[in-house]
């Protein structure tokens, strides 16, 4: 049987600034199992962060706020506890790798300093065992001079170095949910590789669960079990990953895989989406991806659709999909 | 045959750095460290390879924007290193460079009509004409004359690298630098400037450099490719050759650690052990040794010399 590990359902994180609520996420269901891989892919600003923090509950420097849903971690309810005791799972039992990596390293401690206090707080090591953790983790993220780098500020390091200190602490306690913000974006892909090897083994040896945010489709292909596609603040397509790439149903998903360069395929030109993501100010009415989409009809204009299961546990929210009666409806 | 447009020899780049306590020790950060290489007209030259290996700097050597430590630069066969400040803004007007970053690149304070401006006003058009190219070469890019008068924040990423590449054709270039164009957009604004750069080309017979990391986006645009480590070529080559018959180790390893968006390929991966180097104490003999899954005693020893092995392919490796 598949255990849930996390249970985002129906959340809803909205900014209030001076011109408005900007709906970051509108809604979004994502369920992660024990053991699994899902990956999160969609354009830019389309409320891929704003989840991964609204589950970390690490919104309140931030004018944001969740209005709406829940979130189950094993069963508990992130949303009911209390700051010390979602502190005590923060690092613990969910680490996150944030996708700029100064966000969670503090300028004015060196790099060995902040790993060993997440490590003695969570595993209760004491100080020589774990600076030989931390030591060992920036080896395994391989980092070059891991010895000297502890003893290293933040600002010393380039910002491949940077992500590699953050990802190493936030694997130091094997954490059993993994929640990675663009972990390899500012990596060499040779570098790229090692970490992902290092993701897969957390997974595959203690059935680690990994919720994986990516614009890289490569990465998706390689490492996750089941894809989640967002757009503008909603989910418009899950399935599992080889029915993604080989069936997928969204013209949004169709035109995001037919963007990418492949390795070895020689074509004159590439597939592009026209046009630009809405922003808050001028979302649609009906679909948001409707301005792009070439397969357009009047009802996308008019509302919404749900998200609807085309078959099986493939989901899709697209009128392309839904059946004739209630788009005459509506 | 005529002379390649443009004709890199044996350049390179020493950046001093102060070490030891008092700062009083100097040594050199080898950036770019003997190259060479050749972009003939109309053609795609790729330039790949890890972070800080020296590309930019490659880059900005060629656009006289940085100056020589050694070695030759000849455009059109005529040298244009080491030449007088005014005999470089001339030659300039053939170079141009797109910057990775579309949001730091474009003065935040200035109009978009400004900043397409820039370069026709020092290269004297006239106003009259100075307007219509700006609306023309916004025309190029996909945007309108309507965008003129609005400034950077108010687009996109795609539409602020579109801006990029007006201001860059705006003086009809012969040579551009694109450093990192696309590396900063989503795979959707990718493709669709991606096009447009090869759209470009076709229409104004331009010749690029294109830098970038990522594999398959320089194998889609370019003709030849050179994968550059630790400040050096170590194999050059035409496109199809070096994709399919990349013979320096390190190259092997690049290709097989680029991720594939096919859920069903499984790969084994050259994955590289040992630590990176820093460039401002390179290992010796071959630089990549270090890394190198297939390194012997002479690697360590002999510094490997970049060899012609096929019709435009050439390698530095000992083992090849
Ligand atoms: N601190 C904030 N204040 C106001 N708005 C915010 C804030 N953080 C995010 N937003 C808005 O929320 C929306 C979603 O942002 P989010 O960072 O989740 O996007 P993303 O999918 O992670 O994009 P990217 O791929 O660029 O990282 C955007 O419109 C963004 O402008
Ligand atoms: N002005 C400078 N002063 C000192 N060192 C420099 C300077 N510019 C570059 N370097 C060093 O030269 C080396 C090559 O840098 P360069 O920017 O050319 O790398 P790159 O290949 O473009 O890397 P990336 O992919 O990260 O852009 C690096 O080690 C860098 O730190
Ligand atoms: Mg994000
Ligand atoms: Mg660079």
């Amino acid at each position: 049987m598949t255990e849930k590990m996390l249970e985002i359902t129906n959340l809803k994180t909205y900014f209030h600034g001076d011109d408005g609520v900007v709906k970051a996420v509108d809604g979004v269901t994502i369920t992660v199992n024990k053991g699994e891989t899902v990956g999160v892919v969609g354009e830019s600003g389309c409320g891929k962060s704003v989840t991964s923090l609204s589950v970390m509950r690490l919104l309140h420097d931030t004018p944001g706020e969740i209005v709406d849903g829940s979130i189950t971690f094993e069963g508990k309810s992130l949303l009911d506890l209390s700051e010390k005791e979602m502190r005590m799972i923060r690092g613990n039992e969910i680490a996150m790798i944030f996708q700029e990596p100064m966000t969670s390293l503090n300028p004015v401690y060196k790099i060995g300093k902040q790993l060993e206090e997440v490590i003695k707080l969570h595993l209760h090591y004491d100080k020589k065992e774990a600076r030989n953790h931390a030591v060992n983790m920036l080896k395994l993220v391989g980092l070059p001079r891991a010895e000297d780098v502890v003893n290293e500020y933040p600002h010393q390091l380039s910002g491949g170095m940077r992500q590699r200190v953050m990802i190493a602490m936030a694997m130091a306690c094997n954490p059993k949910l993994l929640i990675a913000d663009e972990p390899t974006t500012a990596l060499d892909v040779t570098i790229q590789a090692q970490i992902l090897d290092l993701m897969r083994k957390l997974r595959d040896e203690s059935e680690r669960s990994i919720m994986l945010i990516t614009h890289d489709l490569g990465v998706v292909a390689e490492m996750c079990d089941r894809v989640v596609v967002m757009y503008a603040g909603e989910v418009v397509e899950e399935a599992d990953v080889l029915s993604i790439f080989e069936n997928p149903k969204h013209p949004y998903t169709k035109g995001l895989l037919g963007s990418v360069p492949k390795l070895g395929q020689d074509l004159e030109k590439l597939d592009s989406i026209p046009g630009n993501v809405p922003t808050p100010a001028n979302m649609p009415k009906g679909c948001k991806f409707a301005p792009r989409c070439e397969f357009a009809m009047d009802v996308c204009w008019k509302k919404d659709p749900s998200l609807l299961a085309t078959n099986g546990n493939h989901t899709c929210r697209c009128w392309l999909y839904q059946d004739q009666e209630k788009i005459l409806e509506v | 045959m005529a002379a390649p447009l443009v004709e890199v020899k044996n350049i390179k780049k020493y950046f001093p750095v102060k070490k030891g306590v008092l700062g009083r020790k100097r040594s050199f950060i080898k950036a770019v460290d003997d190259v060479s290489f050749t972009i003939n007209k109309g053609e795609t030259l790729g330039l790949v390879g890890e972070s800080g290996c020296g590309k930019s700097t490659t880059g900005r050597l060629i656009m006289s924007l940085l100056e020589l430590t050694e070695g030759q630069i000849y455009f059109e066969g005529n040298q244009i290193s080491n030449l007088t400040n005014n005999q470089i803004r001339n030659t300039r007007e053939n170079f141009q460079m797109i910057f990775q970053d579309p949001y730091a690149s474009l003065n935040p304070r200035m109009k978009i009509r400004d900043i397409i401006n820039e370069p026709l006003i020092i290269h004297g058009y006239n106003k009259g004409d100075r307007m219509n190219r700006i609306t023309e070469l916004l025309e190029i890019v996909g945007l309108s004359a309507y965008h003129a008068d609005r400034y950077p924040h108010q687009f996109s990423g795609g539409q602020r690298q579109r801006i990029g590449i007006a201001r860059a054709l705006a003086i009809n270039p012969k040579l551009i630098i694109a450093d990192e164009p696309v590396s900063a957009l989503d795979v959707s604004i990718q493709s669709q400037i991606l096009n447009l750069l090869k759209d470009l080309q076709k229409s104004f017979n331009l010749t690029y450099l294109f830098i970038a990391h990522d594999l398959s986006v320089v194998e889609h645009i370019s003709d030849r490719v050179g994968v550059m480590y630790l400040g050096k070529i170590v194999e050059i080559a035409d496109k199809e050759t070096l994709y399919k018959n990349g013979q320096h180790p390190y190259t092997k390893a690049l290709l097989s650690a680029v991720p594939i968006p096919d859920p069903k390929l499984k790969r084994e991966r050259i994955i590289l052990n040992g630590d990176i180097p820093s460039p401002a104490n390179p290992p010796s003999g071959c630089t990549f040794h270090t890394r190198c899954p297939l390194a012997t005693e002479i690697c360590k020893q002999e510094v490997p010399k970049l060899r012609q092995i096929g019709e435009g392919h050439s390698v530095s490796c000992h083992l090849v």
